[in-house]
């Protein structure tokens, strides 16, 4: 149930954002969801995209550092205090959240939300016993 | 091993009294055959050989400087007339001028022989395939060690340096058993090897790194040696002096032998020119004891070091110098403080998760002096957490600050982005008196 997110290391100079996603364009990559972090110096991209294992070879081959990661993907319906009430079920549960990003889908009145957590099987599953719908990995890459 | 047994293992008061005898030859030889010589010796007051007692009397006969070297551009420091000179070699001259050096036939055969001795005794025999990546043409490094090697009766493979894929090629395909290279370019090397896909057993009967021309530290020597899969030793030498073989490292490796019986060694204060305690470091200066082409008095080398006189484990009674610690001239002065790259160098080489290779960039803020390390992140595993990069970068700051007493701008930069070099590195970029950037 777990979705392999990309992290790639990005320099902080002017078009290393541009350059790194053009590596993507050109193998045909899709991008599902994005987020970037940054200092002043770096910063970390993090992406998931439909083919991740290609991904991450071309990205390699262009010579950048880049991991795989394991996060999860919630289905999140669109109203008030429904956010909250997934977080509040993770943080009483002993999950530490290391980060998060939401993007919005097609379906209207739903949103999704990428989730990294120390033991990201477990969470996923707590979620779901609770009625959040968990994302597969199929469904996000042929979304 | 030996190569010259019975010279390389003299006993001190001997090799004391060959020494004074070939000064004081030296002193004449100079006098007689270089105008140059002839003056600055004169001011001095040394009109002959004899007016050296002791060995300790070298203190009163001048330095003679780099820029003296330059000013005499490119033969005026040549002691035979030219038909007597068979080979004339220069060093980069990445600083002006390329400093000539010019050899006699004696003068080549003597410098065979002291690299044979130093790859003697870093273990090389007749058996061994000797892969020579140094750039050949004008450097000393490449045909210094060649004709040493061959002296030996290794057989030697002339590289040259460049072409990479090749080197790797005749590395597995000739059942190359040492290489001689920069460090930096081993370092290269070494990295192109893991990724080469092939096993590490196709380089399996390399052995030997005869590695010099520039400074390493032993923590970048570890990791040539475990990426190689071999045994590093260092050796010194430069043109002014004739080449490599002026000292090397035995298998113990503690300490370069130097050839004493040619090269007379002396350690000085660079600022007050005056001698230092026995084990004290300090700026080496060398006089050359036999070299006829281009004979060279108190030569100061501007590379700091040590000497120590005690007789090593392998027998050899020589003095030995320490590994160059760094060079008067690379050495940067950063809000007063001296820093060798050297020492930046083994700072970084010790933190896991990031390349060996760096660049030190220097400029001016708000008019202060300002240092930044720049160094690739290799390890994609620390991307999984800003806290776990931003502890590589605190790390690497504290240690620096520990080392240097200085604070430094950490960069991690993407690998693989900073310049790789074949030769000697160039990794400091002193933009001090540009203008400031806003």
């Amino acid at each position: 149930m777990q979705i392999q997110q990309l992290s790639v290391f990005v320099e902080n100079k002017p078009g290393r954002l541009a350059e790194i996603t053009e590596v993507l364009a050109a193998a045909n990559i899709d991008i599902r969801a994005i987020s970037v972090a940054d200092t002043s110096d770096f910063g970390i991209l993090r992406v998931i995209v439909d083919k991740p294992k290609e991904a991450i070879e071309t990205l390699k081959e262009h010579g950048m550092t880049v991991s795989l990661t394991n996060v999860i993907a919630v289905g999140v319906s669109d109203h008030p205090g429904e956010f909250s009430r997934a977080v509040r079920l993770l943080a009483d549960t002993g999950f530490d959240m290391e980060y998060m990003y939401a993007f919005i889908s097609r379906d209207k009145g739903r949103a999704y939300v990428i989730i990294r957590t120390n033991n990201g099987q477990k969470a996923a599953e707590t979620l779901q016993e609770n009625g959040f719908d968990i994302l597969s990995p199929e469904t996000i890459y042929n979304m | 091993m030996f190569f010259q047994k019975e010279i390389e293992t003299m006993k001190r008061p001997e090799i004391e009294a060959l020494q004074l005898e070939r000064l004081r030859r030296m002193v004449d030889y100079c006098y007689n055959n270089v105008p140059f010589y002839q003056e600055r010796l004169s001011k001095a007051g040394i009109t002959s050989g004899d007016k050296i007692k002791v060995l300790s009397d070298i203190q009163y006969i001048p330095f003679t400087t780099k820029d003296d070297i330059r000013d005499n551009y490119p033969f005026g420091l040549m002691a035979v007339p030219m038909k007597d000179i068979v080979r004339i070699h220069a060093s980069s001259g990445t600083t002006g001028k390329p400093t000539v050096g010019v050899y006699t036939k004696a003068d080549i055969d003597r410098w065979s022989d002291f690299v044979a001795r130093i790859v003697t005794a870093a273990g090389v025999t007749a058996e061994d395939i000797i892969q020579i990546s140094f750039g050949y043409g004008l450097f000393t490094g490449a045909l210094g060690l060649h004709f040493g090697l061959e002296k030996v009766g290794a057989t030697v493979i002339p590289a040259s340096s460049g072409n990479s894929e090749k080197q790797l090629m005749m590395l597995r395909d000739f059942g190359v058993t040492g290489l001689v290279a920069t460090p930096s370019y081993a370092l290269y090397l070494g990295e192109l090897v893991r990724e080469s896909g092939y096993p590490k057993e196709a380089y399996g009967k390399l052995r030997h790194g005869i590695l010099g021309s520039e400074g390493c530290t032993e923590e970048m020597r570890q990791r040539i040696e475990e990426n190689l899969g071999i045994n590093v030793t260092d050796n010194y030498g430069m043109t002014e002096l004739t080449g490599p073989g002026v000292s090397g490292e035995c298998e113990y490796r503690c300490g370069l032998h130097f050839a004493e019986d040619a090269f007379l060694p002396e350690i000085i204060d660079q600022d007050t020119l005056e001698h230092k305690a026995p084990g004290e470091a300090g700026e080496l200066v060398v006089t050359t004891l036999m070299r006829e082409g281009m004979p060279v008095l108190r030569y100061r080398t501007k590379d700091i070091t040590r000497l120590n006189y005690e007789p090593c484990r392998c027998g050899r009674t020589h003095v030995r110098m320490d590994k160059v610690m760094g060079r008067t001239d690379d050495m940067l002065i950063i809000k007063g403080v001296n820093v060798f790259p050297s020492q930046i160098e083994s700072v970084l080489v010790a933190t896991e998760k990031v390349g060996p290779h760096y660049q030190l960039v220097v400029r001016k803020k708000n008019y202060m002096d300002n240092l930044e390390v720049k160094v690739e992140l290799i390890d994609a595993s620390l991307l999984e957490s800003f806290g776990e990069l931003e502890k590589v970068q605190r790390t690497i700051h504290d240690r620096l600050k520990s080392v240097l007493g200085l604070e430094t701008k950490v960069t991690l930069v993407e690998p693989k982005s900073l310049e790789r070099f074949q030769g000697k590195a160039k990794r400091v970029l002193d933009l001090r008196n540009q203008p400031e950037e806003r």
